[in-house]
């Protein structure tokens, strides 16, 4: 169901609505912090987030409380609270709205998120192309810092915390944590093998948490509402999948844009009654639910739980349009909720057309530390360009099929899994339109991604 | 000659250092720096780096040629981007690069012979729900229509 709220958007479109004395004003700013800091102690932090079901926004859906926990003091080391703010997934467009819109919310969620895991500094990483949320976010951490809500004592408390903006290079693997944390200890993005994890061994040899932004900005609003609260505002509340996030709609929509909303609305509420509906009123042709990484779905697909045992059977077998959106309810429909910004294709795009865009995507960010990743994305471009352009053959349609699943599971990170599974999700759902083009039915010359 | 940071960026550069365990943690910043003021990183520019933060000019080299964004060639003196990944091209981005194209009167990955604009194509810039979108320098301009881009496109020209 459609539930709108405002935790987050509500200084969106306020003249100022980034500025402190605005937050202040509009959205509680700060407040929550202070009882944290003030009245909590760490382990009830973590304690607490864990009842707030928050999965985690940047597209692994993995539970922040959780994750928190694995936060253990280390006798000589310092821990770090490193925020992931490198948006680069295609179709995603959601964190870029909170840091440039309402960052006091991501300043007073690191605020209690360093506090929770034992941090005293934390580094937002930010990609170097989202300037003016640079700015935004160096704004807010210094108002912040003027009224001692950052620095040696914030509120009173003995817990001193500092905040730097940290910038990007242009690498869409430095998203990926590992590769995120090499980036910021001023190496190559390049991703790290997993164990040890983050936790253990994080940034600069140090204990550390790894977060999306989005994750940290609605921390204030779970904490000030209570986090069992918050998470009971979802529809997937039972699933463990709570609270209220972003959902973004881009593509052929007749309304683009980013809207929050409690966990759990159907696709078929986010693209017609936000979205109003398809560009020219087309047919719905495909949706990627959630960043090019998530695979692409028909309107015609439906959600599988065969097993009467399962949480998800009561939507076994429906159409996947009318499913709650959330993180087990996508896995269950053969995709994933991802980053919950969704892309909308009309009847008229050319599905190979698509699938080479995102195919030259990962050639181009695939950062070549493994030779599957990096070989597979090249063969996986090339044999799409050769299919686009009618000189492919049947057989290189089972290749790309092939390549696909000699990458999946074969790399250290998961890039090589979020190039794999988009690959393989078009062979098999836009496997006759391939072969149009194999069989000369299809030209490239009358080929769209547009429609009107 | 040997590169050395304006009293300005030098001053960044102390205060930056503070921010950080390590000296290395600043290679990238101070890359950024440099290229803020020099326009690309040269190879005495590489050497500046590896010897203001004890790295080997190995390392130094190996993250230059890592990130996107930093130019390992001179460049135009304006940065013209236009974002070509699948959210944009279902907006007609493919339309607003052959405009770009056309008007500069260059292909992508080149610049103008006067050395003003150059020209380049972004992967995902996060202005999917604002699509077609391009960055200019360092501002993000959305919702493109053909009109606009010729309008910016021309202002940048004559600036």
């Amino acid at each position: 169901m459609l539930k709108p709220t405002e935790y987050l958007t509500c200084v969106y479109g306020l003249p100022s609505g980034h500025t402190l004395p605005v937050y202040e004003k509009h959205a509680y700013g700060y407040e929550t912090a202070r009882r944290v800091l003030t009245t909590m102690t760490a382990e009830q932090v973590v304690a607490e987030a864990k009842k707030a079901n928050i999965r985690g926004r940047g597209g692994a859906g993995f539970p922040m409380g959780i994750k928190w926990s694995f936060m253990r003091p280390h006798p000589t080391k310092p821990a770090y609270l490193i925020v992931n703010a490198d948006e680069g997934e295609p179709g995603t467009h959601k964190d870029r709205t909170i840091m440039e819109r309402n960052p006091h919310s991501i300043v007073e969620g690191c605020i209690i998120g360093a506090y929770a895991i034992g941090a005293h500094v934390g580094y937002i990483y930010v990609r170097d192309e989202l300037h003016l949320s640079k700015a935004r976010l160096n704004e807010a951490i210094a108002e912040a810092r003027a009224k001692g809500y950052l620095g040696p004592k914030p509120f009173g408390s003995s817990w001193s915390i500092e905040l730097y903006v940290h910038s990007g290079a242009g690498a869409y693997i430095c998203g990926e944590e590992t590769s995120l944390l090499n980036s910021l200890e001023g190496k190559r993005g390049e991703p790290r093998l997993k164990p040890p994890f983050p936790a253990q061994v994080g940034a600069f040899g140090c204990p550390s948490t790894v977060n999306n932004l989005e994750t940290m900005a609605i921390v204030p609003t779970a904490f000030r509402l209570g986090c069992e609260e918050f998470s009971k505002l979802s529809a997937l509340h039972n699933l463990d999948d709570g609270g209220v996030r972003l959902y973004g709609l881009n593509g052929h929509v007749k309304k683009p844009g980013v809207h929050e909303l409690a966990v759990g609305p159907t696709l078929r509420e986010l693209i017609y009654d936000l979205g109003g509906g398809v560009l020219g009123d087309r047919e719905l042709f495909a949706i990627i639910p959630g960043g090019s990484s998530t695979p692409v779905l028909r309107p015609t697909d439906t959600l599988s739980a065969p097993d009467p045992g399962s949480k998800l059977h009561a939507w076994h077998g429906k159409c996947v349009l009318d499913v709650p959106l959330g993180v087990d309810t996508m896995r269950a429909s053969g995709t994933m909720l991802g980053t919950c910004c969704v892309t909308v294709l009309a009847q008229g795009t050319d599905p190979v057309m698509a699938m080479l865009n995102l195919m030259q995507f990962y050639h181009h960010e695939s950062c070549g530390q493994c030779t599957p990743c990096r070989e597979g994305s090249g063969w996986l471009d090339r044999t799409v360009q050769k299919i686009f352009d009618g000189r492919g053959t049947m057989q290189d349609i089972d290749a790309l099929h092939e390549i696909a699943g000699n990458v999946m599971g074969n790399t250290i990170c998961a890039f090589g899994d979020g190039m794999a599974m988009p690959a393989l999700g078009f062979v098999k759902k836009f496997r006759k339109e391939l072969e149009a083009y194999v069989r000369g039915d299809t030209k490239k010359e009358n080929a769209r991604l547009t429609v009107t | 000659m040997p590169f050395a940071l304006t009293p300005e960026r030098e001053r960044t550069f102390q205060e930056l250092l503070t921010r950080y365990p390590t000296k290395m943690a600043l290679t990238i910043p101070l890359l950024q720096l440099c290229q803020e003021q020099h326009g690309w990183i040269s190879e005495e520019v590489m050497l500046f780096v590896a010897e203001r933060l004890d790295l080997s000019a190995a390392h130094v080299k190996g993250v230059v040629t890592f990130y996107t964004l930093f130019n390992q060639h001179p460049v135009g003196k304006h940065q013209v981007w236009v974002c070509k990944t699948l959210p944009c091209a279902l907006r007609g981005a493919y339309d607003v690069l052959h405009q770009c194209e056309k008007k500069l009167g260059i292909k992508a990955g080149e610049t103008t012979s006067n050395g003003q604009i150059t020209l380049r194509t972004a992967e995902c810039l996060a202005s999917c729900a604002t699509a077609p979108m391009m960055q200019v320098d360092k501002e993000y301009f959305e919702d493109l229509t053909p009109e606009r881009v010729d309008e910016i496109l021309r202002r940048l020209q004559e600036s």
